[in-house]
């Protein structure tokens, strides 16, 4: 204990320190913009990025950072102009936790900051209520990976996402278990998540409209790890598929103890199991596992293997919605190089209007602010990796 | 009845890690009256250290089986484990062995984040799948389903909790750690060194839950920095379940709350005439055990405390 | 420290003027505290400084639990998330209801209250750490309904959470924006903040005249000695469902501002997490001592937000980013818990009452020690 005082000690000093530099830095963070300006050759852009970063989603959190990162990266790199200067764009990373006060706290903390917009957040929990936020003093707001229907649906024109909602996506799941795949009795898991719930309703929806009978209806937590019970009761009703709405650190072993308990219907997942984790995990338990991604697949756009070989060299595996952070940050960088300016009011109708070629299709808006088109590929886990089976349009 | 079967094997195998774990908390109870909050956490770092060096040895190719491999896991997470353990309790629970009751429990919460985060910048943030070394093998008893891997871990963990309870009933440490649990003051008096007890309950409880780490992570195929959190809820809920201070307790809590988890989530939906589904799980594990406590109140096994403020 | 201020509080009581003059500064700063704060620290400091207030009056209605009345309360989140639902059920698009909050906030902590007896009643023979367990439990379950109700009937939304709750307005004013009032503009937050600081106020004025009233006093009673207490005529059974009752209705209050306030609730607001955090301010502000927990509440909200800003501090010792400011936060925060209890065991500001009980208790433990532990420590 006597040799460990200092050294608290001087962790304390070091706290309170950190807590009193924080008047200077809200000072110094006025000053780059002026400083830029006085140079006449640069502007500082700043925009947030918030994901949880600490928690148990914070591997898909520093996953979206990194994204948006690259993107940000390759713009300085190109040596963007608006309005006549070349704009620096720096990313203001913040930590919601995955929890919606604290999602408030930095949506505001950002909005401080005078950021121009904001890719971000991850959870539809987070996503929601910091949205009234970023409506309310006028910036532009692109989530990456909200899927929950509310969202867009507020009437906030600061509101976008980059990823289909779950009635887009549960709507082409369901119809393709009954149909393509040709399941009758079909069950359904969901996490209790906002995600997981969701999108499960809608496969519920759309199985039962296209023929399949929903014959059980199971349920987990977001942080369980064992499912062999609701597993052996959803054996004893045979469905020919099982459908979770969840994410892949629940699919995963989810699969595995499918195996260990004979259970042989097919395992359909959405984009919260298509991820390279989840083929590691699951290891040869996960062949022929079925999952779909929003989107069309990254390999086939132009630019889209570009993307993927850039990322992985700098940061290692995708996790999951790194390619979406990557084109919602390259929607705002459009945008404002359509309008010429970084001012939110000025480029925000251009970001309504923004329609490019991202690596996960082709990106435009429509009136609420969801990605058009709304494409869902599916893919299936052959040899120990993702293949491509098909893409569906709505 | 096939259905019935296979869901307490399911129970027993859940059960199992439940006990492990809930001997840690049961241990330290028994002796401080402490709930070792960051017990959890010491689970997960046993996980993480073991998937750590049996990711070395089937990365590089030794000409190992399976079993040695994460038997070497298992031996690395051990005495590394148990090193945490004493450190904890060297470092936030000595001090504060006279002060309030509740202020442990505050620099065991502290802990418990400190090592969370800690684990978080040693490993990363991702999910680290545990290799597939070991060979899965099933078989049929009755119309359930077993693998090998499940039998392996009811039958260690049976082992690890008779040779905890040969070594408290049976051996001078464990006659020295029950005297302490009675009063400390008085096997202090009886030439028993208390401080030593102590951190001899911490160690061992902590390598306990380095085994419930492997098997958790070799069973699940994965482990995670935030791993460690529910399962020292559940574990802690299956300690106090059975009478915590107890050990006999302890492992009867475990077993019946993985067990109860099991058929909560299996038959609930039947039980209530389909009001009620697998999602409400926890709830029936959590109603059984107020009943339980309503009715028992110092647990199933648990001797009645004399009142404390 | 303590010295300069027990000399200001003779020096006070002597002179009345010198007791107003402090009364006035203090009033005069916590009016324009948010003002302050938006200009040197930024709009959400001020966001900050309202769930500050709410966490103030969350760990006071726990205080009463477990610091008054010495029962150990693990799922006291729950009686939060009753008053946050009540609010959103009542004044959202939901259900179409738009009652005005000077009725719904009252309901929300009057069947918070109703929940706190639910819960007491079942387990007024558990002591310690078996209330605890049992109190976690319920903290769940009451989560876990909020998380699945949306069938058969959709009464909670589920885990989608509910939107679009209706702000708090008084007199047609809406208090989450930006109004000028008599020619002064109140930014948004500004006017919540005066809501919340008034409520905070009569909290902790309610939370005064408790402790020493007749009730106050038959918690310390049971919470030092449930039988003895008994044997002196005391109603233990009554007295320790009030203290849960009360308790919980603060709860309940601060859950329906947090709803009013947010605009959104959804079940993770009320994980076990969030309950484990109003018990430490409560124990590490010093359980029992009013500014005490006050303290705690301030403490350990404003600290992770504060701990924000390491990068900033990394550049400026070190010129640049060594480690992800993000990867040492909540570490910084875990070690910062375990620092202040292991230097102030009774807390920041331990109550007089049990501060002379544990020193008392010491002397007797030191001699006792001396001979029963060795020279290690």
């Amino acid at each position: 204990m006597k040799q460990i005082r200092p050294l608290i000690i001087a962790l304390g000093c070091a706290l309170a320190l950190g807590c009193g530099k924080k008047e200077e830095a809200a000072k110094t963070e006025a000053a780059p913009g002026a400083g830029g300006a006085a140079a006449g050759a640069e502007e500082l852009v700043k925009i947030g990025s918030v994901a949880p970063l600490t928690g148990p989603q914070a591997s898909l959190g520093k996953d979206n950072e990194n994204g948006a990162q690259l993107a940000f990266d390759e713009a300085n790199a190109q040596g963007i102009m608006l309005g006549g200067k070349k704009a620096k764009f720096e990313i203001i990373s913040e930590d919601d936790q995955a929890d919606p006060r604290t999602g408030t706290v930095v949506a505001q903390k950002l909005v401080d900051s005078k950021v121009k917009g904001v890719i971000g957040h991850l959870n539809s929990g987070t996503t929601i209520p910091a949205s009234k936020i970023y409506a309310d003093n006028n910036i532009p707001q692109i989530s990456p990976s909200a899927t929950a229907i509310p969202y867009t649906a507020q009437g906030y024109k600061t509101a976008f996402r980059v990823m289909t909602n779950d009635e887009q996506q549960g709507a082409v799941l369901g119809n393709y278990a009954a149909t393509a795949l040709g399941a009758k009795k079909i069950a359904i898991i969901d996490d209790r998540s906002a995600y997981g719930q969701g999108l499960a309703d809608q496969v519920a929806t759309a199985a039962k409209a296209a023929g399949a009978d929903v014959v059980a209806r199971e349920y987990t937590s977001d942080k369980a790890t064992d499912f062999t019970a609701i597993l052996t009761s959803i054996k004893s009703k045979k469905p020919d598929l099982i459908f979770f709405g969840g994410m892949f650190p629940q699919g995963a072993p989810m699969v595995k103890q499918m195996k260990g308990l004979g259970l042989k219907a097919k395992f359909l997942g959405g984009d919260g199991v298509q991820t390279a984790d989840f083929l590691s995990i699951a290891g040869t338990d996960g062949e022929g596992v079925i999952a779909s991604s929003p989107g069309v697949p990254v390999s086939s756009m132009p630019g889209g293997q570009d993307f993927v070989t850039k990322y992985t060299a700098k940061y290692g595996e995708i996790q999951l919605y790194a390619p979406y952070a990557y084109d919602a940050a390259w929607a705002m960088i459009n945008a404002m190089k359509a309008a010429n300016s970084s001012d939110p009011a000025v480029y925000m109708p251009e970001l309504a209007k923004v329609n490019f070629t991202g690596v996960t299709g082709q990106i435009s808006f429509d009136a609420k602010g969801d990605v058009q088109g709304g494409a869902v590929t599916m893919y299936q886990v052959k040899d120990g990796k993702w293949q491509v089976l098909e893409t569906v349009k709505k | 009845m096939d259905i019935f079967l296979q869901q307490v094997i399911n129970g027993l195998v859940l059960g199992s890690v439940y006990a492990l774990v809930a001997l840690g908390y049961t241990m330290v109870y028994g002796i401080l009256e402490l709930i070792n909050f960051a017990h959890g956490e010491i689970t997960m770092v046993g996980a993480m250290v073991s998937l750590a060096v049996v990711s070395a040895l089937a990365g590089s190719g030794v000409d190992m089986p399976g079993v040695m491999i994460v038997l070497t896991g298992v031996l690395t997470a051990i005495p590394v484990c148990m090193g945490l353990g004493y450190s904890i309790e060297r470092v936030a629970y000595r001090p504060l062995r006279h002060a309030p009751r509740l202020a442990p429990l505050i620099t065991a919460i502290g802990i418990s984040i400190v090592l969370q985060n800690a684990a978080m910048l040693i490993w990363g943030r991702q999910y680290i799948p545990f290799p597939p070394v070991l060979q899965i093998t099933r078989y049929d008893i009755g119309g359930a389903t077993i693998t090998n891997l499940q039998i392996a871990i009811i039958v260690l963990s049976a082992c690890a909790m008779i040779g905890l309870v040969f070594l408290v009933n049976k051996t001078r440490l464990g006659r020295a750690m029950r005297a302490t649990a009675q009063s400390p003051q008085v096997a202090g008096l009886m030439g028993v060194n208390i401080n030593s007890i102590i951190s001899a309950t911490f160690v061992i409880g902590s390598g306990l839950a380095a085994i419930a780490g492997v098997m958790v992570s070799a069973y699940y195929g994965l482990a995670h920095y935030y791993m460690g959190f529910m399962l020292g809820l559940k574990a802690f809920s299956a300690a106090v379940l059975g009478g915590i201070g107890n050990l006999t307790g302890a492992m009867l809590g475990g077993l019946l709350l993985g067990v109860i988890e099991s058929l909560g989530a299996g038959y609930i939906g039947d039980l209530t005439g389909g009001f009620l589904g697998s999602h409400y799980q926890d709830v029936f594990a959590f109603f059984v055990l107020i009943l339980v406590l309503v009715f028992r109140p110092s647990g199933l096994l648990g001797e009645r405390v004399v009142d404390r403020a | 420290m303590r010295a300069a201020i027990e000399k200001f509080l003779t020096l006070a009581k002597k002179d009345r003027r010198v007791a107003w003059a402090a009364f006035a500064a203090v009033a005069i700063l916590l009016a324009v505290l948010p003002m302050l704060v938006d200009m040197g620290l930024g709009r959400s400091w001020v966001r900050v400084l309202n769930f500050t207030l709410i966490y103030i009056m969350l760990a006071l209605g726990l205080n009463i639990v477990v610091g008054f009345a010495g029962l150990l309360d693990l799922g006291y989140v729950a009686f939060y998330a009753v008053g946050a639902y009540v609010y959103a059920l009542l004044s959202s698009p939901h259900f179409g209801l738009h009652l005005p909050f000077w009725f719904v906030l009252p309901f929300g902590a009057l069947l918070a209250a109703f929940f706190g007896v639910l819960l007491g009643a079942p387990t007024l023979r558990l002591r310690g750490d078996y209330l605890a367990i049992v109190t976690l439990g319920f903290g769940e379950i009451i989560r876990i309904f909020l998380n699945n109700l949306n069938a058969p009937f959709n009464l909670t939304n589920g885990p989608q959470g509910i939107n679009l709750i209706d702000p708090i307005r008084i007199g047609g004013v809406n208090l989450n924006q930006t109004t000028t009032l008599a020619g002064i503009e109140f930014q948004g937050g500004y006017l919540l903040y005066y809501l919340f600081l008034a409520l905070t106020i009569a909290v902790i004025f309610v939370c005064m005249r408790l402790q020493d009233s007749r009730l106050g006093r038959a918690w310390v009673a049971i919470r030092e000695d449930e039988v003895a207490a008994a044997a002196m005529g005391i109603n233990t059974r009554n007295v320790k469902l009030l203290a849960f009752a009360m308790g919980a209705s603060f709860g309940g209050l601060s859950g329906g501002l947090f709803a009013g306030f947010q605009g959104f609730v959804s079940p993770e607001s009320f994980h076990l997490l969030e309950s484990i955090m109003i018990l430490c301010m409560v124990v590490l502000g010093g359980m029992g001592n009013i500014a005490g927990v006050i303290l705690g509440a301030v403490l350990l909200t404003v600290l992770p937000e504060a701990l924000r800003y390491i990068g900033e501090f990394e550049r400026a010792v070190f010129g640049q980013i060594i480690v992800d400011p993000s990867d040492l936060r909540l570490l910084l925060f875990g070690m910062a818990l375990v620092i202040m209890m292991l230097f102030r065991p009774m807390g920041m500001l331990p109550s007089t009452r049990r501060a002379r009980e544990f020193e008392a208790d010491d002397a007797v433990l030191d001699q006792e020690r001396a001979s029963v532990y060795d020279s290690q420590r």
